[in-house]
């Protein structure tokens, strides 16, 4: 069996929304160098919807599979729903990671909420 | 298919295989009965207790067989302890990069009671002897040093570090499990007392390795039993095993000069061409290392990512990234020779193979650069760099 599921290994393979959003008006940053996971999501948000987001990544397979869904999971959604989005829902939708690994969910889960706490401050 | 993680494991000799085939389908007796049938296994075993031996210049009733280098490592070292214990000795020095059989082992020992002290191994990877031979005190026991490091492949001044435990009546214990089949090591020049050693890391087959101790030093027993090994190690024999992994050992040592040649020249071609990827460092010294070995840490990546992209363009590397090793914290050994964290985490470590070619040289070369910086693109560390956020740190 290998290590990841076929999702985890399409996302790290093919990343959604890789890169940086010039116009971003909420971006969020969580994790360190020094544990080896570094995750940054920039939102730009319009009439408290997702309307594009990029990101970018420093980690393992899965830390970059897990922004890329993230990002694919809260991508033209109202910031209702994005505020709920958990780790678990990621973990999920990337059809399970090793448990060692479920961490990388639980940083883009907070990489996006730490997103959303810069846009609030903001308006 | 470029598999270079020979320092994980290595690919079986075809001679080792047939070797062992033949004494699992012909030669099955138990080499403790003393019909005809059981003394022929037993011939095949001393046989191999012969040429190990002579391979090291050692004694053959000073190779005792194990499952492996840890064991060995483990028989060593505790046995030792035992010998130090019963005279009140209890003071154990060793390096801070050695592998986890022996620092788990140390760890155990300190929970008994015993003084540890981790030798530096300063940038280079290496000890220096003179640090050994400071820190020996009245009640040291032993000094166990590896002979070539398992990650960085850096080969230490064993044969110093020998004589002076000689000088100082210290026994001296190597794990070799990198080194035995790789570079020539011969137990009396170079005053080693217990060495550890392992045949999958030579072509032989996994669940199979040796303990060297000099005459003289008792062993204590890991497993009790039966008589074998001397009665040092109960538990009847692995003859096919142990028959291939002499098999095996005496097939390399045979080719060691020009696979050295080889590898080396291999090597270094592929340390050149890393190197030209900024902001990236060789771990360990450039010269004194395995031939086989080549250690990289790259800046703004991590080394997870980096093994599973060289995967998918068919290159099995290892690194030493938190990530790879399921614990928080990067490689003890690349620690140990000051990288810092964030820069451990970007290992890679290539061990070729001795049928490596130029041309897989350059596909390496050329992956791993592709890779890095595929990686590097969308690396906040790596943006925080550039722009001048962070400094660099290699």
């Amino acid at each position: 069996m290998a290590l990841y599921s076929e999702k985890v290994m399409d996302h790290f393979r093919n990343p959604r929304n890789l890169g940086v959003l010039e116009d971003a008006n909420a971006i969020g940053e969580v994790g360190n160098a020094k544990c080896g996971d570094i995750m940054k999501m920039y939102l730009k948000i319009e009439d408290d919807v997702v309307k594009d987001v990029k990101f970018e990544t420093f980690g393992c397979g899965s830390a970059i599979a897990s922004s890329s869904m993230a990002t694919e999971m809260i991508k033209g959604k109202p910031l209702s729903e994005v505020e709920k989005l958990t780790n678990q829902a990621v973990t999920e939708a990337l059809d399970g990671l090793p448990t060692h690994k479920i961490h990388c969910s639980v940083l883009a889960e907070q990489a996006i909420k730490s997103a959303l706490e810069d846009y609030r401050k903001k308006i | 298919m470029i598999y270079a993680d020979n320092a994980a494991t290595t690919k079986m000799s075809d001679a080792a295989i047939e070797i062992m085939i033949k004494h699992m389908k012909e030669n099955y007796g138990n080499p403790s009965s003393l019909y005809e049938f059981g003394q022929q296994a037993k011939e095949i075993l001393e046989a191999a207790r012969r040429d190990v031996a002579g391979i090291i210049n050692a004694k053959p009733e000073e190779i005792y067989f194990t499952s492996g280098g840890s064991e060995a490592d483990n028989q060593a070292i505790l046995s030792a302890a035992e010998l130090g214990k019963k005279q009140g000795k209890k003071h154990i020095i060793s390096s801070a990069f050695e592998h986890h059989a022996v620092l788990h082992t140390l760890e155990k020992l300190k929970k008994q009671g015993f003084d540890i002290t981790l030798l530096d191994v300063h940038e280079d990877g290496l000890v220096r002897p003179e640090e050994v031979a400071a820190a020996i005190r009245e009640d040291t026991c032993l000094v166990t040093i590896m002979y070539a490091n398992n990650e960085i492949g850096t080969i230490q001044p064993i044969k110093e570090i020998g004589a002076i435990c000689r000088e100082k009546k210290v026994i001296f214990h190597t794990d070799a499990v990198q080194a035995i089949g790789h570079v020539p090591v011969n137990v009396q020049e170079e005053n080693i007392d217990m060495l550890s050693s392992s045949g999958h890391k030579f072509h032989g087959p996994k669940g199979t390795g040796f303990l060297y101790v000099k005459k003289g030093i008792a062993l204590a027993n890991l497993i009790e039993g039966g008589s074998q090994e001397r009665g040092k190690r109960a538990g009847t024999e692995n003859v096919p095993g142990i028959a291939a992994m002499a098999e095996a050992l005496k097939e390399i040592c045979d080719n060691m000069v020009e696979n050295t040649a080889h590898i080396q020249a291999v090597r270094d071609k592929i340390i050149s061409g890393l190197a030209e990827i900024p902001h990236s460092v060789l771990n360990g010294d450039a010269v004194k290392r395995l031939p086989s070995n080549i250690n990289f840490c790259f800046e703004g990546i991590e080394g997870e990512s980096l093994l599973l992209l060289l995967d998918d363009k068919g290159i099995q590397a290892s690194s030493g990234s938190a990530c790879t090793s399921g614990s928080l914290d990067p490689s003890h050994v690349l620690l140990a020779i000051g990288r810092v964290h964030d820069v451990a985490h970007g290992s890679l470590r290539l061990s070729l193979g001795e049928d490596i070619t130029e041309t897989d040289a350059n596909y390496i070369i050329k992956s791993v650069k592709e890779v890095v910086e595929h990686l590097r693109s969308f690396s906040p560390v790596w943006r925080d760099l550039t722009t001048g956020k962070a400094k660099h740190l290699i």
